[in-house]
């Protein structure tokens, strides 16, 4: 349960909720997300996405990278990226790291 | 016909239950302890599911905590790259067991409420105490930093507490809310008399979760199966038969679905006896009903048939006598306007191992 609803903007910071996994299925040759009861099989760019989903980098710098990566305009990716984590984050399969957060996932990287 | 992989599977590592809930998704004729797969079995069999495709297993029974070794099955799951799912009462289950099986891989939890009231949790699990044990484990997995799924079976004795089961997961920072209309097969076809709600009832329950659900939009997941007795087309019973998922039953028995069983004239393999791949792929009783080859007329010309695959194949043979016919749930059968046609009501009979009862 989150007490209220995230609204994902070019400053947030998203993350995939630990019990959220991406995965490669060598057998599918496709990727894959499992999730509590669910699995989903994003397409390529949807997994690129959720690759650089790693609670430091904010949205506009996916978009960036993307927009670089693919040659195509940023506004226009930034635009659909937002959608799409929008729509993740809705059905709680995608989070943003607060700074709170963000501190708790470094000190347990360390350790 | 090229058979996909299967992606998911529920196994059922037991029939005991400490619940004797009228409505168990068990068959009339529950297995003893005795015809259990032993640890080594299960783990085997879970090395094929693997090798063929599963990615997600949904540990249930009868109660799964009432296998000693089920941290070790989750372990061995978890080591093949599985996504486990515990499925349970909760009321067998204490804060240590929970952890270590965290500990062990587990990745996600959902407990049954039998209601949103404790006096209701007790009257249909018929357990006493049971209501404040779930509540104390669903605050232990949250602890354990596991999500959890609150399930909510509803019928006829606990319908208008659907709000109610609302607030409970949000109280209890659930993840998931199952609002799982009784499906009416085996033990809730015989007591359907005394669990079908009435058709009021199930709509004013369709308008509020529909609201409820836009309202709650990105805080919880509110998972809507809808009540086939009263809807105009069948339900897309386990996204088509022998498609993507099958079960374990506690013997080791594989099935395109938990009810499979109830249809006569099917017959069925153990995992014991034949690999687990030539069951999915070549066995008679998985390429029956698989695909849409074998539908009958009205589905075969069905523009829906893609969508919901006739239907579920243990309905269609309990109020037919004929699995291949079109489910009755559909608004096309001719057997449609029968379903609500209910036995005079009668005392509910208590799930019990043993229990000799009628042939439903």
């Amino acid at each position: 349960m989150r007490p209220k609803r995230i609204t994902i903007t070019p400053e947030s910071r998203p993350c995939l909720p630990r019990h959220v996994r991406l995965r490669f299925d060598e057998l599918r040759n496709a990727p894959i997300v499992l999730a509590p009861e669910k699995v989903l099989w994003p397409d390529e760019i949807s997994a690129e996405i959720l690759k650089r989903c790693d609670g430091r980098t904010t949205v506009a710098e996916i978009a960036t990278a993307f927009a670089r990566d693919y040659v195509a305009p940023v506004e226009e990716i930034a635009t659909d990226i937002l959608a799409f984590l929008q729509g993740w984050s809705d059905r709680l399969l995608v989070d943003v790291a607060t700074s709170d957060k963000t501190g708790t996932a470094d000190v347990s990287e360390v350790s | 016909m090229t058979v996909s992989p299967p992606l998911g599977m529920l196994v059922e590592l037991t029939h005991r239950c400490p619940l004797q809930c009228g409505y168990c998704s068990n068959p009339l004729e529950l297995l003893k302890a005795d015809r259990e797969l032993a640890t080594q079995q299960w783990k085997a069999a879970f090395a094929q599911a693997a090798e063929l495709g599963v990615r997600q297993a949904h540990l249930s029974g009868g109660e799964p905590t009432l296998r000693p070794e089920l941290e070790e099955l989750v372990a061995c799951l978890s080591d093949h790259g599985i996504y486990t799912n515990l499925i349970t009462a909760a009321v067998t289950l204490d804060r240590d067991r929970l952890f270590a099986l965290r500990d062990h891989g587990l990745d996600h939890v959902q407990i049954s409420f039998q209601g949103a009231k404790a006096e209701t949790t007790e009257l249909v699990g018929r357990y006493r105490g049971a209501h404040e044990k779930k509540r104390a484990v669903a605050s232990w997995v949250r602890e354990a930093g596991l999500p959890v799924t609150i399930n909510a079976p509803i019928h006829r004795l606990n319908i208008h507490e659907v709000p109610d089961f609302v607030a409970l997961a949000l109280e209890l920072d659930a993840e998931r809310l199952e609002i799982a209309n009784v499906q009416y097969y085996g033990w809730a076809y015989l007591n359907r008399a005394s669990l079908l709600p009435d058709y009021e009832a199930v709509m004013a329950q369709v308008d509020y979760v529909a609201q409820i659900r836009a309202e709650l939009l990105g805080r919880l997941n509110i998972d809507f199966v809808t009540p086939d007795y009263y809807a105009d087309y069948p339900k897309p019973c386990m996204g088509g038969w022998a498609a993507d998922a099958f079960v374990l039953a506690p013997d080791g028995t594989m099935l395109p679905c938990h009810a499979a069983q109830s249809i006569d004239g099917l017959s069925f393999h153990r995992v014991t006896d034949r690999p687990l791949r030539e069951i999915w792929e070549d066995s008679e009783s998985f390429n029956r009903f698989r695909g849409t080859d074998w539908l009958p007329e009205p589905c075969r010309s069905c523009d829906r048939k893609e969508i919901d695959f006739g239907g579920c194949r243990c309905q269609a043979f309990a109020l037919t006598g004929d699995a291949a016919a079109t489910d009755p749930g559909c608004m096309h059968s001719p057997h449609h306007a029968a379903l609500r046609e209910l036995p005079a009501p009668k005392e509910m009979q208590p799930r019990k191992i043993g229990r000799a009862v009628e042939r439903a």
